[in-house]
């Protein structure tokens, strides 16, 4: 079996009193789609933001190929995002100002990609994603579905090895959805990134290869466990 | 579904013959299951006892197979009441799932990892119909997604239940 890419082991985090993670555990491998799922408030979106290095757990570990993410300075944590992992939210968050196509080579411009090449890149992520037609528009002047098409491209475009997706079809009529999923899921699959998929719709986790439940901050992570 | 009635609304575009009848229930609604023969021509001779389809002719090399069949005036009213009726939604009163929770509870099992494990089964299926749909035409995608959506509400109902456990533990041990 492939190597595991990304483990966590034992995490807590609390907020005041607040426990939101309470020994969870998590691991994903190359290429593999896992559904993290659980009912509102369990703890979800903080074990995504414990995995990708956004927040730092209370306790417990994030071992990302072997490294172990707090150990990491800032710096080292913020390179790891932006050049390893991908990020998908519920609401798009692209950058209002830019059109389409430089939303999508923005993560390549930061990492000093020159203009021409990045958006190059970024028309071929909006064809994959089946939006070359919007590149030139605002996300303001784009449907729903299509904005989070836009988004999806902007988390693969740097070719990450991990995609982080929070709700990617939270704001999505059923039809989108199921789109966004199809797409994302094949291209994931193709570049063999791993997809952690936080949530609660059954029929979004059914694009998983396995699911890992969250409940009162414990995640019962079968695959972990055997 | 009424496999009768399937026929008669094949049968109003023209005359068919059994096979024929049977090839395109399979194509349309079969899916997983096609019909047998026996089934086929058990259901045209109640239709034909029954007066809404008759014989409109039999091709030479004899046998059942070869008769073809049309649907009478009856046949037509039958089958149009059928549609305007609306089917009878189902009550999901009597649910296996529910005994097993409270069997659980009651016996001292863990409750929790009954859903669970169910869940896990729910999503197995959900994702082979995921893999179905996205491989299929959109008659597959229909089929699925109805199939789908209720596998959804169960997990939806498995949910709610494992959030209510603690309270409903507390009403079946009273």
């Amino acid at each position: 079996m492939t190597e595991l890419l990304l483990v966590a082991t034992g995490l807590r985090k609390s907020y005041g009193q607040t426990a939101a993670l309470d020994n969870a555990d998590f691991s994903i491998r190359p290429g593999e789609v896992v559904a993290v799922m659980g009912p509102s408030g369990s703890g979800k979106s903080t074990l995504l933001h414990c995995l990708a290095g956004i927040v730092r757990p209370d306790g417990g570990q994030v071992r990302y190929r072997h490294r172990e993410l707090s150990e990491m300075s800032d710096a080292e944590r913020s390179a790891l995002r932006r050049d390893e992992f991908g990020f998908v939210f519920q609401f798009g968050q692209l950058v209002p100002e830019l059109t389409c196509v430089e939303n999508v080579a923005l993560p390549l411009r930061l990492n000093g990609v020159k203009r021409r090449e990045a958006e190059r890149r970024a028309t071929e992520w909006l064809d994959r994603l089946e939006v070359t037609d919007v590149s030139a528009k605002r996300p303001g002047e784009v449907s729903g579905g299509q904005g989070q098409r836009v988004a999806v491209a902007r988390a693969l475009v740097t070719g990450p090895r991990v995609v982080f997706a929070d709700e990617p079809t939270g704001a999505l009529d059923s039809l989108n959805g199921e789109r966004v999923m199809e797409l994302l899921t094949a291209a994931a699959r193709d570049t063999r990134a791993a997809v952690v998929l936080v949530t609660h719709e059954a029929r979004v986790a059914a694009y998983s290869d396995r699911e890992v439940v969250v409940r009162d901050g414990r995640a019962r992570d079968l695959e972990h466990a055997a | 579904m009424s496999i009768g009635h399937t026929f008669l609304g094949l049968l109003e575009s023209g005359p068919r013959h059994g096979y024929d009848l049977k090839r395109t229930f399979d194509e349309r609604f079969g899916h997983d299951r096609p019909l047998a023969y026996g089934q086929v021509y058990s259901t045209l001779a109640r239709l034909l006892k029954n007066g809404l389809v008759e014989v409109n002719g039999i091709e030479p090399g004899g046998g059942p197979e070869r008769k073809r069949y049309a649907i009478t005036a009856a046949g037509i009213t039958d089958v149009e009441q059928w549609l305007a009726h609306p089917e009878k939604p189902e009550p999901y009163l009597q649910s296996t799932l529910y005994n097993k929770v409270v069997l659980a509870l009651l016996t001292g099992r863990s409750a929790a990892d009954l859903l669970d494990t169910q869940r896990s089964e729910h999503l197995r299926l959900m994702r082979e119909l995921t893999r179905r749909k996205s491989g299929g035409d959109l008659a597959d995608q229909l089929v699925c997604d109805h199939a789908l959506f209720h596998l959804e509400a169960d997990l939806r109902w498995l949910e709610l239940t494992a959030a209510r456990l603690d309270q409903l533990a507390k009403e079946v041990r009273k």
